[in-house]
């Protein structure tokens, strides 16, 4: 301010008006030096401790963000670190986290697992854990293990929360209509023309975004093939162009005459909104999202039942459960630190601490105190101790280059023209392969 | 604009002009064109020019240099064989180019030319046909949403079509969703448009207006033989407008739905593959290169043409 000041007053005494702009540019440079100082100040005032752990976040918004901070106030106490957060916008942070990794990125943070945890451990982007591993094993079953390690079988995950997708409706709707839970294709279909003749909308389906169709996809998936063709497919982008999944497609036309009309124009806010306001029988859904819009008092309305058997090969043995939780950066400034952080964040009481009164998510630990969930979470944790296999999401089964750009896409293609099944489905096929060939 | 006009205007004087200045005004002016030419390289050729290049290699972004693959032509041979959602996408932006030639262009004109006639209360009328421009393009896509959401928007609940069997899918039928978009686009467009061209009347000389009228010349042959030649600098700056804003169309599609599902448009495919967590970065370069292409062949042409006409007047 005050060299601003005195250049303009300079130019009173009849200086030339380069002189001015001289003194300007000089303005400026002089008031950039202090500030840029300042900043080299204090980011190297940040690591001179041990006792901090940086840890980046995906959790800017209001909720989550804090739930983990009265986790981080308890992490300080438990074990005398102090985490150093940055609070980054969920979509956002996934969006750079390439560019992240290869910066400069904090010790610990926020991610997901399946392919998109083992994809980054193969790019040698993260540090393995181990370590940790020795100390939290004995709190977790053997599918969350297998959902932690990378391909090298490295364990380079912990997981904290995670959610079932399933069948959800209201259960007061069900009581007053009398409907029972199905548990094959046939009494699924049945229940869904019944629903319609009761002028219901059997099935709220919401797709604007285009990912929400992607757990319809993995769950008939898992039905008619099983989890290891499922797996597969998601991982290696093989055989796109199979008669496997060309019967996928096939069924899933049994199903959109019963979808919410205009379903490519909602959210998937509005169609779980179809389910509390009684105006939709059932959805296909994660509890993570519905679970938000059943909250309060209707917490213990919302029921679910597991996505009905379609080949008794398989039956009902797979859940698409997506796990979330920590990763340690490739060279974290405080390795030991970060280590002593996750074993507390990987212990149950931190993450029931953590849950609070959140009634859409549940502890990945085990020894929560289970009293404290709501009704779906008690029945989310049956559902989920009942599957022989866990998938996590397609965005998160396979190669995130491919899940969103194409398959996205793909799908909402198909729910608008059904019988485009085949074609689309060849096309799915040449860029699958393209993808995998040169992503490596 | 300004700086081309600028230094073609500059042109026939030139020689004559520079022998007057100093060392000190030629160090001056070098620094002052110098700099922001510096800056306008290294922001904006240089990457392009790099994004040009990136374009014949595959790269996922992680790694340096020796983690590019070259790839060739392979990226481009992948967008015009069996990238399905490319061609969409040209007709998007081609259909947008035309949406804004057709309807703000001329209509903007028509709000300029009426407001420019000292209307009572032209200030508040051309305030509220200018405010649209003032709103970042993201809260217009939001508006969208809220005018035109199936269920819960304004246009189907006073035309009674958000009920379960007459409902009109504003935002999920892929062909009718661009027409939405498109429309609340013009309604931004038009105000901008306006002030383009009542910027321009007003420098128009209102005697020759006087003149022609004098001269027994209606309003629509005043208009086209005194006024539209006079208007000639903002067209040219109206039809780059134009240009600009139909290629860089983005955000009100990606708040709707990211740009796919009818809404495809090229900036909304290089981002779905350049930005993301794994990204393609050869394969959003050579989608990028193409729109650079669309880009300059509108407008070099037009930009050229115009200004080889004022030097040679």
């Amino acid at each position: 301010m005050t060299t601003f000041h005195s250049a303009s007053s300079s130019s009173t005494h009849g200086l030339a008006r380069r002189t001015v702009l001289k003194g300007a540019f000089a303005a400026a440079g002089v008031a950039a030096l202090p500030t840029l100082a300042a900043c080299s100040s204090s980011k190297s005032g940040g690591g001179e401790a041990s006792t901090v752990v940086s840890f980046g976040s995906n959790a800017a918004v209001p909720e989550p963000k804090g739930a983990y901070q009265t986790l981080f106030a308890a992490a300080k106490k438990s074990t005398g670190l102090t985490i150093d957060v940055n609070w980054v916008d969920h979509n956002t942070f996934q969006q750079n986290i390439t560019t992240y990794l290869q910066g400069n990125p904090q010790d610990v943070f926020n991610w997901f697992a399946g392919e998109r945890m083992q994809y980054f451990a193969g790019q040698g982007l993260v540090s393995n854990v181990n370590d940790v591993w020795d100390k939290i094993g004995g709190s977790y079953t053997d599918a969350m293990k297998a959902q932690s390690k990378g391909s090298d079988g490295n364990y380079y995950f912990v997981p904290f929360d995670y959610y079932p997708w399933a069948v959800f409706y209201s259960k007061s709707l069900w009581a007053s209509k009398g409907y029972q839970e199905p548990t094959n294709w046939d009494d699924f279909i049945t229940l869904a023309k019944k629903m319609k003749s009761d002028n219901l909308i059997p099935l709220a389906f919401t797709d604007k975004d285009g990912w929400p169709a992607m757990g319809t996809f993995d769950y008939l998936n898992m039905r008619i093939n099983g989890y290891q063709f499922h797996i597969d497919l998601m991982r290696t982008g093989q055989g796109w162009a199979s008669s496997q999944v060309a019967a996928v497609f096939d069924q899933w036309k049994q199903l959109i005459p019963y979808y919410s009309p205009g379903f490519l124009g909602l959210t998937w806010q509005e169609g779980a909104n179809q389910i509390l306001n009684k105006q939709a029988g059932m959805m296909v859904l994660g509890l993570d999202q519905i679970g938000t819009i059943f909250t309060g008092s209707n917490a213990d309305d919302l029921g679910f039942f597991a996505f009905p058997e379609i080949n008794s090969t398989y039956g009902q043995d797979s859940v698409e459960a997506p796990i979330d939780g920590f990763m340690v950066a490739k060279s974290p400034k405080n390795s030991a630190g970060a280590g002593k952080l996750l074993e507390y964040l990987g212990t149950a009481a931190a993450q029931q601490l953590w849950l609070g009164s959140n009634p859409a998510d549940i502890a990945t630990a085990s020894g929560v105190d289970t009293s404290k969930y709501t009704k779906p979470q008690t029945a989310a944790i049956s559902l989920i101790n009942s599957a022989k296999h866990l998938s996590q999401f397609m965005d998160r089964d396979t190669l995130p280059s491919f899940a969103d750009p194409v398959m996205l896409p793909a799908i909402q293609k198909f729910l608008n023209s059904p019988s485009d099944a085949a074609s689309i489905l060849k096309n799915v096929d040449a860029q699958a392969k393209t993808i995998w060939a040169t992503n490596g | 604009m300004n700086h081309l006009a600028s230094i073609t205007l500059s042109q026939p004087g030139r020689n004559r002009r520079l022998r007057r200045y100093t060392k000190r005004d030629r160090a001056a002016l070098t620094l002052m064109g110098g700099v922001p030419l510096l800056l306008s390289l290294a922001f904006v050729w240089l990457p392009a020019l790099a994004t040009v290049a990136l374009s014949f290699f595959n790269w996922t972004g992680i790694g340096g240099f020796s983690d590019m693959k070259p790839a060739g032509v392979n990226n481009y041979r992948i967008i015009f064989s069996i990238y399905p959602e490319f061609p969409p996408a040209i007709e998007h932006n081609l259909l947008w180019l035309l949406v804004f030639f057709v309807i703000p262009a001329p209509f903007g004109l028509f709000l300029a030319h009426q407001l420019n006639k000292q209307l009572r209360g032209s200030r508040i009328y051309q305030s509220i046909l200018f405010l649209p421009v003032v709103l970042s393009l993201a809260l217009v896509g939001f508006m969208t949403e809220l005018v035109f959401s199936p269920t819960q928007g304004l246009v189907n609940n006073l035309t009674g079509h958000a009920g379960q069997h007459n409902l009109i899918d504003w935002l999920g039928n892929p062909s009718l969703n661009i027409w939405a978009v498109l429309i609340m686009a013009c309604w931004r467009q038009t105000g901008y448009v306006m002030i383009l061209f009542l910027a321009g009347l007003k420098s128009v000389d209102p005697s020759l207006q006087e003149a022609a009228s004098l001269d027994g010349a209606n309003e629509w042959q005043s208009f086209r033989h005194v006024v539209w030649p006079a208007l000639r600098p903002i067209n040219i700056v109206v039809v780059v407008v134009t240009v600009i804003e139909s290629l860089r169309a983005f955000d009100i599609v990606y708040i709707i739905n990211q740009g796919t599902n009818g809404l495809e448009l090229l900036s909304t495919l290089i981002t779905a593959n350049i930005i993301g967590e794994t990204s393609r970065i050869g394969f959003g370069s050579a989608l990028a290169t193409i729109l650079l292409v669309i880009s300059l062949a509108f407008v070099l042409p037009y930009v050229y043409t115009t200004f080889r006409k004022d030097t040679r007047s």
